[in-house]
């Protein structure tokens, strides 16, 4: 489905601080009330191990899945995605990809997604 | 996010209906209100209800909502599921089999009133009310209503959690809190503002030490743990003291993965760097403190490296963390249910509050600030204790706990002093337990083969619960369907915000808590409730015992009210804290006491100490050679809220089974695999759960999960709760200083591999339920 301004929308999630809490999992699931072993968007998991004496590997990562049609009719209301806005490490984003390639700031790890639009 | 003022100005409020609490949207009634993971959390996050015919059927987090901001846990995200799932206590139900046969009648709820109220009448004539034991669960938003019923109702003053040795949850930090402060603290996440971390006097933490917890995953006490990952965005730096690395270590300047049971020398070790290396606030210790000489002579005692070999530690790193620690203006500590479930309990809290105290974080923004509850809506376990008769208040069960009973500090009695009269009728028989919102025996029962044979010696038991549980299956006469969250009018006042919430559903005859109080209430004892429903009763905690101006009906149409006192700074310069109104904190100097007079009063030590986990490698070397692991267990997991939530598909999906974790040496040494069903035992006895295997965890430690039972399971083997019941090894009546503080976290075990047809013939919950149970006390 084309978005009317025709412009692309994403989801950036800046995955130093995904805490794995599985809100985002859960909220999707819910709102397209997908089957058990279906997602809209699903963890993945890096870890723990060991970078050096001092440093931790431990990273969550949640894929955007074929499922997933950016809360089309929610955004049309004016509200959030489910997973944005259910994400309790407040670590998602949603907007264009243009404003969102703005908040990137090598600072932290981020990954800007583009689901099938 | 970091940015909570763009958050704020992006917000599209007009389509989450500002200003308005319920409205119409499409089918859907839409109902603004506060809920916590059904049915029991001990948080209140703002939530949209969406109902249609009176039932549940979507729900999302409420984005206008400052104290969570439309953020919710998996759990409450499940809410659907959880409140329509088809083995819900559907009815009032008698017991007509014997008990554990699982065999029941549906009676009415005129008849359950009926019954019960002359059983409560009959006990209380004939024995006094003291022979009836009431107990509750956590959560659930019910430590003061369910105490009310049973304080006014039932008179008893025996009101209990049950089979919980040593007060060891919560309430040893408000008590050791407010020793010390006069009154309790929490880490400042900003909680105390309405426009939260857009608040100009806020500042965000320059150091945050998560100490003995995983929030993420507990959401503990009134506190979103992710109210702290905002905090580390905006720069905080961690310290994660654990044996566990949890999300906090992994991304922290300082993990001290610690020996559990040694967190009070750790916390003496950093008083130590702290005065030794003379980083403590000079100023704030002259002008605002009591004892800090006779604190600086203790911790001598206590050198760093002294501590590093008791906690297993690495000595620089706990001069790094203390130095951070005390460096970083404001700094804070976000502490944890490990404090109670260890037996240096009253020392570990002591050093805790003593040290954010010499640092001088203590009410200052981005500290650790003083909090009260919403409106001084305070009373909780206590409620209604004034309806108990003196004579019979004498009676209560306390001996541990004597000089803090003496103070009236606990309203809680004794958990083991109730044990001891159940099984041998000293210094009185126990009759009667009414447990309301307590699954017993699949959760707070340490060693839970103990507690169900004594629950068996009692004449009658109500349980009182959304769903059959293995204890209302094992014991129960007369079972009474409980309503959740969006089936009950409550509010919720755990510091701030006072929170409202509404009933918008309901299903088959289950009723909310308040209504059961409200109906049993009216009958046992009039006088004390004059109400004619639940919001009745609502109005009467704001109004009348709290400073709430408003009625429910008022908090409702705004969902939540914030209350400024707890976001107030600096209220001990400002004459906030003492009845007198002057300036200083609520003790009896008037300083923040770092050697407390009320420590003393109570017959504690005023100066923090280090004792050894009565089981240890150290203590015990003669058992560590057969036992050779540390145990430790309670670690909560995002799925599950303590036994909460088994049958719910999501929830399991997530997390099937029981997990034990342990380091790579140990399943190395053992045999063990990723995935393979592990054996953990003790003298005691034994369960089994999956062995999960990582780095991150003391190679020492073994960690095991609490809570399970499995609702899948037949009920007559009740639901196989013995089976992966880690309480099958923990003990009963051991206990730390005054009483408080039990050593759940610290205890000694062996694992090995789960051989089908080999070492499993006899399951745990077989072998407790129908061989009379393990070796131990035969």
């Amino acid at each position: 489905m084309a978005n009317k301004d025709d412009k692309t929308y994403g989801i950036l999630i800046d995955y130093t601080f995904c805490t794995g809490c599985h809100s985002c999992e859960v909220a999707c699931k819910k709102h397209l009330d997908l089957e058990k072993g279906q997602f809209g968007i699903q963890l993945t998991e890096i870890g723990p191990w060991k970078v050096n004496e001092d440093k931790w590997e431990w990273t969550y990562m949640p894929v955007i899945t074929q499922l997933c049609d950016l809360c089309q009719d929610r955004v049309e209301m004016g509200k959030m995605p489910v997973c944005v806005q259910t994400c309790q490490a407040w670590c998602m984003y949603h907007g264009t990809v243009d404003e969102l390639k703005e908040k990137m700031n090598g600072k932290t790890r981020m990954v800007l997604v583009t689901p099938q639009q | 996010m970091a940015d909570y003022k763009e958050f704020l100005s992006k917000l599209n409020r007009k389509a989450y209906h500002d200003g308005e609490w319920q409205w119409q949207e499409g089918e859907y009634t839409v109902t603004r209100s506060t809920q916590y993971t059904a049915p029991g959390c001990h948080n209140s996050c703002g939530i949209l209800l969406y109902t249609k015919d009176g039932k549940l059927e979507k729900v999302e987090g409420d984005p206008l909502n400052p104290f969570n901001n439309g953020k919710l846990c998996m759990r409450c995200e499940n809410l659907v599921e959880a409140v329509n799932h088809p083995d819900r206590l559907k009815y009032p139900m008698k017991r007509v089999g014997e008990r554990g046969e699982n065999k029941w009648e549906r009676i009415s709820w005129d008849e359950a009133y009926e019954t019960i109220v002359n059983k409560v009448n009959y006990y209380k004539q004939t024995y006094g009310p003291e022979c009836i034991v009431g107990v509750h669960g956590t959560g659930r938003n019910i430590n003061w209503q369910i105490p009310m019923l049973f304080n006014a109702g039932v008179q008893t003053p025996n009101i209990s959690t049950l089979f919980f040795t040593g007060f060891a949850c919560y309430l040893p930090r408000i008590v050791g809190s407010t020793a010390v402060n006069g009154d309790y603290m929490i880490a400042d996440a900003s909680v105390g503002h309405e426009d939260r971390y857009a608040n100009p006097e806020w500042k965000v933490p320059g150091c945050i030490i998560v100490w003995g917890n995983e929030p993420l995953k507990s959401n503990a006490d009134g506190f979103l743990g992710h109210w702290l990952v905002q905090c580390v965005q905006m720069g905080s730096k961690i310290v994660s003291i654990d044996p566990r690395l949890t999300w906090w270590g992994a991304r922290a300047d300082i993990w001290l993965p610690l020996r559990p049971g040694t967190d009070a020398a750790l916390a003496i070790g950093l008083l130590n760097v702290v005065i030794e290396e003379d980083l403590y606030d000079h100023e704030f210790v002259e002008k605002w403190t009591y004892g800090f000489d006779e604190l600086a002579q203790r911790v001598k005692e206590y050198p760093v490296d002294k501590v590093a070999e008791i906690c297993g530690l690495k000595p620089e790193k706990i001069r790094e963390a203390a130095r951070l620690f005390a460096t970083s203006k404001p700094a804070c500590v976000q502490w944890g249910l490990a404090f109670e479930q260890q037996i240096s309990c009253t020392a570990l809290i002591l050093a805790v509050c003593d040290l954010c105290g010499i640092t001088g974080n203590v009410d200052v923004p981005g500290g650790m600030i003083l909090v009260r509850h919403a409106f001084n809506a305070h009373r909780h376990y206590n409620c209604g204790e004034e309806f108990t008769l003196p004579d019979v208040a004498k009676k209560k069960l306390n001996g541990a706990a004597k000089g803090i009973a003496e103070n009236s500090i606990v309203p809680h009695a004794d958990s083991d002093v109730i044990l001891r009269a159940m099984e041998d009728g000293v210094p009185y028989q126990i009759r009667m337990l009414w447990i309301q919102s307590s699954n017993s025996i699949a959760c707070p029962a340490m060693d839970a083969p103990r507690a169900l044979e004594a629950m068996k010696k009692m004449e009658f038991i109500i349980v009182a619960d959304p769903f059959m549980t293995p204890t209302a299956v094992a014991v129960a006469d007369i079972v009474l369907p409980v309503g959740m969250g969006p089936e009950r009018n409550s509010l919720r006042n755990w510091w701030t915000p006072l929170r409202a919430q509404s009933k918008v559903s309901s299903y088959y005859e289950a009723k909310g808590d308040e209504e059961i109080v409200v109906e049993f209430g009216k009958r046992l004892n009039p006088k004390a409730f004059p109400f004619e429903n639940d919001v009745d009763l609502l109005n009467w905690y704001i109004g009348m015992d709290g400073d709430y101006e408003g009625t429910f009906e008022d908090l409702r149409a705004k969902t939540w009210e914030y209350w400024d006192w707890d976001g107030t700074y600096y209220k001990y310069e400002k004459g906030l804290l003492r009845e007198d109104g002057e300036p200083g904190f609520n003790t009896p100097t008037g300083k923040l006491e770092l050697t407390p007079m009320m420590y003393f009063d109570w017959g504690l030590d005023t100066v923090p100490f280090h004792i050894e986990p009565p089981e240890s490698p150290v203590s015990r070397p003669d058992m560590y050679k057969e036992y050779p692991l540390i145990l430790t267990t309670g670690a909560r997991s995002h799925e599950f809220f303590h036994s909460e939530h088994r049958q719910m598909p999501t929830m399991r999906e997530f997390h099937p089974d029981p997990l034990v974790t342990m380091h790579p040496d140990v399943a190395k040494e053992y045999g063990i695999k990723e995935g393979d069903w592990v054996w953990i035992e003790n003298e005691r006895g034994r369960c089994k759960q999956k062995a999960t295997i990582t780095e991150g965890i003391n190679p020492k430690v073994v960690s095991a999960e609490h809570g399970w039972w499995f609702p899948e399971q037949d009920p007559v083997n009740l639901y196989g709760v013995f089976d992966s019941n880690v309480n099958n090894l923990t003990q009963q009546e051991v206990k730390g200083q005054g009483g408080i503080g039990s050593p759940i976290k610290s205890s000694l075990c062996k694992i090995y591999k789960v051989e089908e047809g080999v070492n499993d013939l006899v399951s745990p919950t077989e072998q407790v339920i129908k061989l009379g149970g393990f070796k131990h006390g035969k």
